[in-house]
């Protein structure tokens, strides 16, 4: 009997946040395309959003291919197929790591920091007092946030690219005696246009949903302290997961058609 | 002529309860043309839900909202933009925002919300923080720089700055020592009278309530009980009214204590 109650409650509750979040995103999105656009909020925060996560995103996606170049020469050289390092960690850096490694640093930086930024402004009544002074908040504190996570990601993604197939480049020269000037000609070779760009589509759906949770965890917060640390918490978690799930249905619609 | 008689802001039956507390049952309330209303009422009885609703930050969930006798309770989008523009709110933590300087607070209104060239705007709101007693030096400063008394006040040249026709005052005084409670009294009386807009406050400080209003309401249980011209709220006749205004534990409002 209470088991049954309390699923149910669950399952409501579910349904209540998920309505909720889908206004919220309706809201936004209309928000967007009407006038005015906050041209300086949307620059001020490309900064935040892209140019200040480039060191984490750069520092890890050369890790990344580095250390991809280093496991895949070990499955590769079993069967004698070394030459194909070059192009595998390019594939994998550019569809998935990329991209991936990208949205999780964001998520954990950028999501983190809107909901709490977002969520003092709640709870200090900023929000509210926007709307006295005749300014919409959802346009002028959400979508500036959107529209440049939107634009930033796939900037960010493309250099995390470079960087990625960089370290693959590095550790194979230096660790495994490829021939530096080789491996560049077999990635260059490699390298299809739909690689790149479906990484980059990923990138710019991460940046949404990094920013929608951020801000949509940070404006429904409530309470003090507390209520704002739990806001914090839940946008990360909520951007982590949503950022995998998106790409595992992107990765099956963009490449379903071979 | 039929102009005077419509009220400024007019609540109509206003129910708003979340999800078993009944906040708002069946309210009434009118606010005339240049009138100062002040609400009593204890905490926790739906004075701030109250100002939300004619805001629109909360929708009721039944009854109507009148500004200037046009209905405003479902207002979308860009109606709604140009209705909150009549009014302005001195919020009670003054919620300044924290990542602009005083001066861009207190223009706010003017640059985003009503388009108004920085330069220009900055003038204007030297001018208002000089009204509220602050000066221009003041208007480099960061919020978190100031007192809470000064926040107050800059916080009221915020809520003057675009010249609007109602504000709201909630809890204007709470956390200010009683001198400084008394200059932001001065202060909400001076400038509500030198601006000429109507003025809804929302206080349990019954000095600041006698000071700022010329007609009190009374809140309990989400109806107004009482209300009247502020030199009768002595002998009012009403035990509910004078239990509160003399702070007394024992009457017939009782405190809700959760068993």
């Amino acid at each position: 009997m209470n088991v049954f109650a309390h699923i149910g409650r669950v399952f409501l509750k579910f349904l209540e946040e998920t309505g909720r979040l889908a206004v919220f995103t309706l809201d936004a999105v209309t928000d967007t395309i009407r006038p005015p656009v906050y041209w300086s909020l949307i620059l001020r925060q490309m900064m935040r959003i892209g140019y200040f996560s480039l060191p984490v995103v750069g520092l890890t996606a050369f890790f990344t291919g580095g250390v991809l170049a280093l496991q895949i020469y070990n499955g590769a050289s079993r069967y004698g197929a070394e030459t194909f390092v070059p192009v595998v960690v390019l594939v994998g850096i550019t569809r998935e790591l990329g991209p991936v490694i990208a949205g999780l640093m964001v998520a954990g930086r950028v999501a983190a920091a809107i909901a709490a930024e977002i969520g003092t402004m709640r709870v200090t009544e900023q929000i509210d007092a926007l709307t006295t002074l005749a300014t919409n908040p959802v346009k002028y504190l959400v979508v500036p946030r959107l529209v440049a996570a939107v634009i930033s990601m796939p900037i960010l993604v493309a250099i995390a690219d470079s960087i990625g197939v960089f370290g693959g480049y590095v550790a194979s020269t230096q660790a495994l005696g490829f021939n530096g000037p080789i491996y560049l000609n077999n990635t260059m070779n490699g390298v299809t246009y739909d690689d790149v760009s479906s990484g980059l589509i990923k990138a710019a759906v991460f940046g949404f949903i990094i920013a929608l949770m951020g801000c949509y965890n940070g404006f429904h917060s409530k309470g003090g302290a507390q209520g704002v640390g739990a806001a914090t918490t839940n946008a990360v978690v909520s951007a982590s997961i949503l950022v995998l799930a998106a790409n595992y249905i992107l990765t099956s619609v963009i490449f379903s058609h071979g | 002529m039929a102009e005077i008689s419509i009220p400024k802001v007019e609540l109509k039956g206003v129910k708003k309860r979340f999800g078993a507390k009944v906040v708002l049952d069946g309210l009434d309330l009118t606010l005339g043309r240049g009138e100062s209303l002040v609400v009593i009422g204890g905490s926790g009885t739906g004075k701030s839900v109250m100002i939300k609703c004619v805001l629109g930050i909360l929708k009721p969930d039944a009854g109507q909202v009148f500004v200037d006798g046009k209905e405003v309770t479902h207002l979308r989008g860009r109606a709604r933009d140009e209705m909150l523009k009549k009014f302005s709110m001195l919020f009670q933590g003054a919620a300044l925002f924290d990542s602009l300087t005083v001066w861009e607070n207190v223009a706010f209104g003017l640059i985003q919300g009503r388009g108004m060239g920085r330069a220009r705007a900055r003038d204007i709101a030297v001018e208002k923080l000089a009204k509220v007693g602050l000066g221009a030096e003041v208007a480099q400063l960061s919020p978190a720089e100031l007192s809470g008394g000064m926040q107050k006040r800059v916080g009221l040249a915020r809520a003057i700055a675009a010249d609007p026709e109602i504000i709201f005052f909630d809890e204007p005084t709470t956390g200010l020592d009683p001198i400084m409670a008394d200059v932001i009294n001065d202060l909400i009386v001076d400038t509500v009278r030198d601006v000429g807009c109507s003025a809804l406050s929302i206080t349990h400080d019954m000095v600041s309530a006698r000071k700022i209003s010329n007609r009190i309401a009374m809140l309990y249980r989400g109806k107004i009980i009482w209300q009247g011209p502020t030199a009768d709220i002595d002998h009012t006749g009403n035990p509910y009214v004078d239990q509160f205004i003399h702070g007394r534990a024992e009457g017939p409002i009782k405190m809700e204590v959760r068993k």
